[in-house]
């Protein structure tokens, strides 16, 4: 299948025109709230809280017997919900500390969610088939009417984030400042916290609970690497999450038999590599890029100073030293000539016969200018 | 003085953790227009003072007056400077709107800062001397310009009471004299600032007040008559040792503790 059918198929296919806009809707939300989660330290909260959510979506289709998007997502959501309020108050009350209650917590709330699904599965209700969707994700499965209850609460959840941006902000920079300035700082984090089980509950069909946390961590991980400014990092994390979803779902849905939670995640991945490697300022590359570029300047500089001193033992400034006396002074530093080189491109050295150099005027200034500086 | 002249008044405060005391009984009168340095050993309570003064941690027992009234409705007055590793530095914002967040409690609910607010906190990033900073990521400034960046943000609350939790700690000397500076810039303009302060040997310098804290209050009050070597002892048991400065002949006598390594 050629790029322009797909795109032609996107855009007039049913199926794949739902896909797409289901993991789309799902990217933005998770994108947004992901970055939140990221920056103050939630992200394995968001896994928890997606495997927390399997037994909701089961126990609501075993008590209403439909498999409603909306009604099994209330149901994800108040599980999800319902395991982050228990996961708090072990953290304050117990001595168990964050790490462990989050395993203690989605362990034993993904295994009741197991547990309750292959019981429904056993039920002679030919209804149940398809929850197992919701382990890993299937993305063709979305109908339209899915996508709409998936935009309707996705489009509240943003809608909050936009409102309490400045509060969110505060609670995520500094809690007890904001406390200070009289903000409810609890109420708050509840809050964004609902948002956050918000933007997990509407990725679940199509990603699944196993790896939805993916959708929240990775686009935000990848966006912080290309920005330094928050309203940046989320709109870029919600693009990220866009593209990733988009990508993941149509994938998946075209190829036979390919989850669309691990197709996703994978795509999710790419992006983060990409991200690592060359986002300016962050990304591996360009940090290599700088050292390589910082010790090239050094060791030329210490190529000017030797010469400078070299040129001092002489009367006449202009005397000429051979190569391997100044590799001689640089100690066993290696690149000499190469340094030699570039201080003759620049003007301050000139090349006065075989292995022979000197320093131009301009190089003895620009060696004192160091000297000074050193100083 | 009458009573209600107080800026901050508090009285018989008292907070635990658990079971355990941090802050026994405390009370502590500080009038308008004075710098006072908190001091005290390591988990003597200061920072806790602080923070429940500031209704940041919920007291056992207590009362804590901001001119008379509860600090919930004296909010408005009072600025607040945490201790500088309380945040995370590489959080994606940069100085400017760091000093922002001071105008967000004048703000109010959803309302965004705006063309106002901003000017106000590049007016108080030049008073600390960070306005070539304005746009750089916080994690890129050094720790003393981090400092900074925090006292800016509490000056834009426009406040008349500061609370500083320790903010000479690690700061260059430049650093060091730029806050001590604004701290007499702040009395002179009459405002009360409470700081929690580690180095003993700057206080009679840089403060006029003192209060000594060990889980109890020791004594507040002048420096020149609560900071005296007695005290001293009381808040920090047999853990400072004392050097009479014999050679002070300026009339005042100066005591210069010297902590001792604990054991």
């Amino acid at each position: 299948m050629d790029l322009g059918q797909i795109l032609y198929d996107l855009l007039f296919d049913y199926t794949l025109r739902t896909v797409a806009l289901g993991a789309s809707i799902l990217g933005l939300v998770s994108g947004a709230l992901g970055a939140f989660a990221v920056l103050r330290r939630q992200s394995l909260l968001g896994d928890a809280i997606s495997h927390a959510a399997l037994p909701g979506v089961v126990l609501a289709f075993l008590i209403t017997r439909t498999k409603l998007p909306l009604v099994l997502m209330v149901g994800a959501a108040i599980a999800g919900w319902l395991a982050t309020l228990w996961m708090m108050s072990i953290i304050k009350n117990t001595r168990i500390k964050e790490d462990g209650a989050l395993g203690l917590v989605l362990s034993v709330f993904f295994g009741f969610g197991l547990m309750l699904l292959t019981f429904t599965q056993r039920l002679p209700d030919s209804r149940q088939a398809g929850l197992d969707h919701f382990l890993f994700g299937q993305a063709a499965a979305l109908l339209a009417g899915d996508v709409i209850a998936m935009a309707a609460l996705g489009g509240l959840a943003l809608l909050l984030l936009g409102l309490f941006w400045k509060e969110f902000k505060l609670l995520s920079f500094d809690r007890e400042f904001g406390a200070s300035l009289g903000f409810p700082m609890g109420k708050l984090d509840i809050l964004l916290t609902t948002l956050l089980v918000v933007a997990i509950v509407i990725g679940l069909q199509a990603v699944g609970v196993v790896l939805m946390s993916a959708m929240l961590v990775a686009p935000a991980a990848a966006a912080r690497q290309w920005t330094d400014r928050l309203g940046i990092m989320v709109l870029l994390s919600s693009l990220f999450g866009v593209l990733a979803g988009v990508t993941g779902a149509v994938i998946s849905s075209i190829g036979r038999g390919f989850s669309t939670g691990p197709t996703v995640v994978l795509c999710a991945g790419a992006i983060v590599f990409f991200s690592m490697l060359f986002a300016p300022n962050r990304g591996l590359i360009w940090n290599w890029a700088r050292q390589r570029r910082n010790r090239r300047q050094l060791h030329m500089e210490s190529v000017l100073r030797d010469l400078y001193f070299m040129a001092g033992q002489h009367a006449d400034p202009d005397h000429a030293h051979s190569l391997q006396a100044l590799r001689a002074v640089s100690a066993g530093r290696g690149g000499v000539q190469v340094s030699l080189q570039a201080l003759e491109h620049k003007g301050m050295v000139r090349h006065t016969g075989s292995d022979q150099w000197a320093l131009t005027p301009a190089g003895a200034v620009e060696a004192q200018r160091l000297l000074h500086e050193f100083e | 003085m009458t009573e209600d002249s107080y800026a901050i008044e508090v009285t018989d405060l008292t907070v635990a953790y658990r079971d355990k005391p941090v802050l026994w009984d405390v009370d502590l009168q500080a009038p308008p227009g004075i710098l006072m340095a908190i001091v005290g050993p390591n988990g003597a309570g200061k920072t806790t003072l602080l923070k429940a003064i500031l209704g940041l941690v919920r007291p056992a027992a207590g009362q804590v007056l901001i001119y008379g009234a509860s600090y919930a409705q004296q909010r408005h007055l009072v600025g607040y400077v945490p201790q500088r590793g309380s945040v995370d530095w590489d959080f994606p914002t940069t100085a400017l709107d760091v000093v922002t967040m001071g105008r967000y409690g004048s703000l109010g609910w959803i309302r965004r800062p705006g063309k106002p607010e901003r000017q106000q906190a590049l007016d108080a990033l030049e008073k600390v001397h960070m306005l070539p900073y304005a746009d750089r990521q916080i994690s890129q400034l050094s720790g003393g310009q981090q400092q900074r960046v925090f006292l800016a943000r509490a000056l834009v609350q426009n406040a008349q009471i500061y609370f500083m939790d320790e903010p000479f700690q690690g700061v260059d000397a430049t650093t060091e004299r730029a806050i001590v500076a604004l701290l007499q810039e702040l009395r002179a303009a009459g405002k009360t600032v409470l700081v929690v302060h580690h180095d003993l040997q700057t206080v009679p310098e840089y403060f006029d007040w003192v209060t000594l804290l060990n889980v109890r209050r020791i004594a507040s009050g002048p420096v020149a008559e609560a900071f005296t070597d007695n005290n001293l002892r009381l808040a920090y048991g047999g853990r400072v040792a004392f050097l009479r400065d014999s050679a002070s002949t300026n009339g005042a006598e100066v005591h210069l503790p010297v902590p001792v390594q604990e054991r």
